[in-house]
């Protein structure tokens, strides 16, 4: 039986499981665009908080994946049900991204931009939404990139601590010593990753087209 | 608003002092009284504090000691947002909002106070011309014009919402010398309509004399000598003298400092 035939067969349940697989990716960036962007705000005008903040995001990501899944098992309310680990850890991965690329966005837009608009009488909060926020969008958007493609490759992780996904195959698979069943799990994941990438490069193209082009001719 | 009527002082420093954070002192007592309707120009070398001077008017920066008053009042005392909003600010290489396009750039002011889109269109259109800019230019973003356009429309910006004061820091500076020269005799007129209080910090001697009603020139910090153009030439002033000496021997003294 070849891999083809073998996807075919199994149609239904790789649809299943690649949704339940988004549906993890999706929520735990949901959580992590809501968290870390605020945050790397934040630390963006408190400067004495950078360093700290970053410095946790940065530990929790050195964390081994697996590790971290385990880690998370005996905490109440989120070790009782696997997809809320699951959603949390990986929620946990992509805070790193998304914290320091928000933080790197904002402290590179132009100072002499921001200046003249607190010059013009803009408030701190103008500044922000109409400034910082829409200069910085390509870098911060580019860090939701990053953090959604890591995100689809460690959700395969999840299988081992039950929550589903793709992982279920790879998992199975490599129990069984069946690299068919390996192969129906990491292609689909594979092409979840590629997807994703591609579809939030093209939107962060769209987005920073004009001032990126700005940039470049003031040198 | 700073109000706009023609007489007294629009801008005063009283013993004007200010230090950063490491301790080094950038104005060590600064004294100077603007006029209203006068374009007074602050003219010093790199460091001699000049620009310093220029955003304590609009609150950028808090005096260590002494006072700025802007119309009668401490700029402690006004509120800073208002306070920046009913003053002109134009710096060099514009700080045009990359994003914006050239009508939102130039609306921005009046957009803030709360005026409504028809008249902010009007009032873009209006200044667009008094500035020497084609109509059509105001759906292009900054990347699309280039510094001379892009000057001009810092200069609209800044006056967008017909503020009585104009703070400009070298707005010319980093032009080609044959822009400079256009866009200098292009603000000569539109002073001489507009009658506005200006305060303009350069380095170039020559477009202080060009411009100037007064000339302030500052070093290490503290002021000079304040004079008309014409006074400023005939000075015995020795440091006054080493600034004429230096243009003198030189056909295009301004190219090797700017910026």
């Amino acid at each position: 039986m070849n891999i083809l035939q073998f996807l075919h067969d199994n149609q239904q349940q790789i649809v299943e499981l690649t949704l339940e697989h988004l549906g993890m990716v999706a929520l735990a960036m949901l959580f992590a665009v809501l968290v870390g962007i605020p945050l790397g705000i934040l630390i963006s005008r408190r400067p004495a908080w950078d360093k700290p903040v970053l410095g946790t995001a940065n530990v929790i990501q050195t964390v081994p994946s697996l590790a971290l899944f385990g880690m998370l098992l005996p905490v109440p309310w989120i070790g009782a049900r696997a997809e809320r680990l699951a959603v949390l850890a990986l929620t946990m991965y992509a805070l790193l991204p998304l914290i320091r690329n928000t933080y790197a966005g904002i402290k590179g837009v132009d100072p002499m931009i921001i200046e003249a608009g607190r010059g013009m009488g803009m408030t701190d909060r103008q500044v922000l939404w109409q400034l910082q926020l829409p200069l910085a969008s390509g870098v911060i958007l580019a860090g939701v990139r990053v953090a959604t493609v890591i995100s689809v490759g460690l959700a395969t992780i999840a299988a081992a601590v039950g929550a589903g996904g793709l992982g279920e195959f790879i998992f199975r698979g490599l129990a069984s010593v069946n690299n068919q069943l390996i192969l129906a799990g990491a292609i689909p994941a594979a092409l979840l990753a590629l997807l994703a990438d591609v579809s939030l490069g093209w939107i962060e193209k769209r987005l920073t087209r004009q001032t990126h082009a700005a940039e470049v001719a003031v040198g | 608003m700073p109000n706009s009527s023609q007489d007294g002082v629009a801008i005063e420093f009283r013993d004007v002092r200010f230090r950063v954070g490491n301790g080094l002192e950038v104005l060590r007592g600064v004294t100077l009284q603007v006029e209203r309707g006068e374009t007074m120009i602050l003219l010093g070398r790199s460091g001699s504090g000049k620009t310093t001077l220029l955003k304590l008017v609009n609150a950028l920066h808090v005096p260590s000691e002494g006072e700025i008053l802007v119309d009668g009042k401490a700029t402690a005392k006004w509120d800073p947002i208002a306070l920046r909003r009913g003053i002109g600010y134009v710096i060099q290489e514009a700080g045009l909002f990359p994003h914006f396009t050239v009508a939102r750039n130039i609306g921005l002011v009046p957009r803030m106070l709360g005026w409504p889109d028809e008249k902010i269109a009007a009032r873009v259109n209006e200044l667009l011309e008094v500035v020497g800019l084609e109509k059509g230019m105001a759906e292009r973003y900054p990347n699309e014009l280039s510094g001379g356009q892009r000057q001009r429309v810092g200069v609209a910006r800044a006056l967008a919402a017909d503020p009585p004061i104009l703070l400009m820091d070298e707005p010319f500076g980093a032009l080609d010398a044959i822009t400079r020269d256009e866009l200098q005799r292009e603000f000569q007129d539109l002073q001489k309509r507009l009658q506005k209080t200006i305060v303009f910090v350069t380095h170039d001697l020559r477009e202080a004399m060009l411009l100037g009603s007064q000339i302030a020139l500052l070093e290490n910090g503290q002021l000079v000598t304040q004079l008309a153009p014409a006074e400023f030439r005939e000075s015995n002033d020795p440091r006054v003298q080493r600034y004429l000496r230096a243009f003198q021997d030189n056909f295009t003294p301004t190219d090797g400092d700017a910026r």
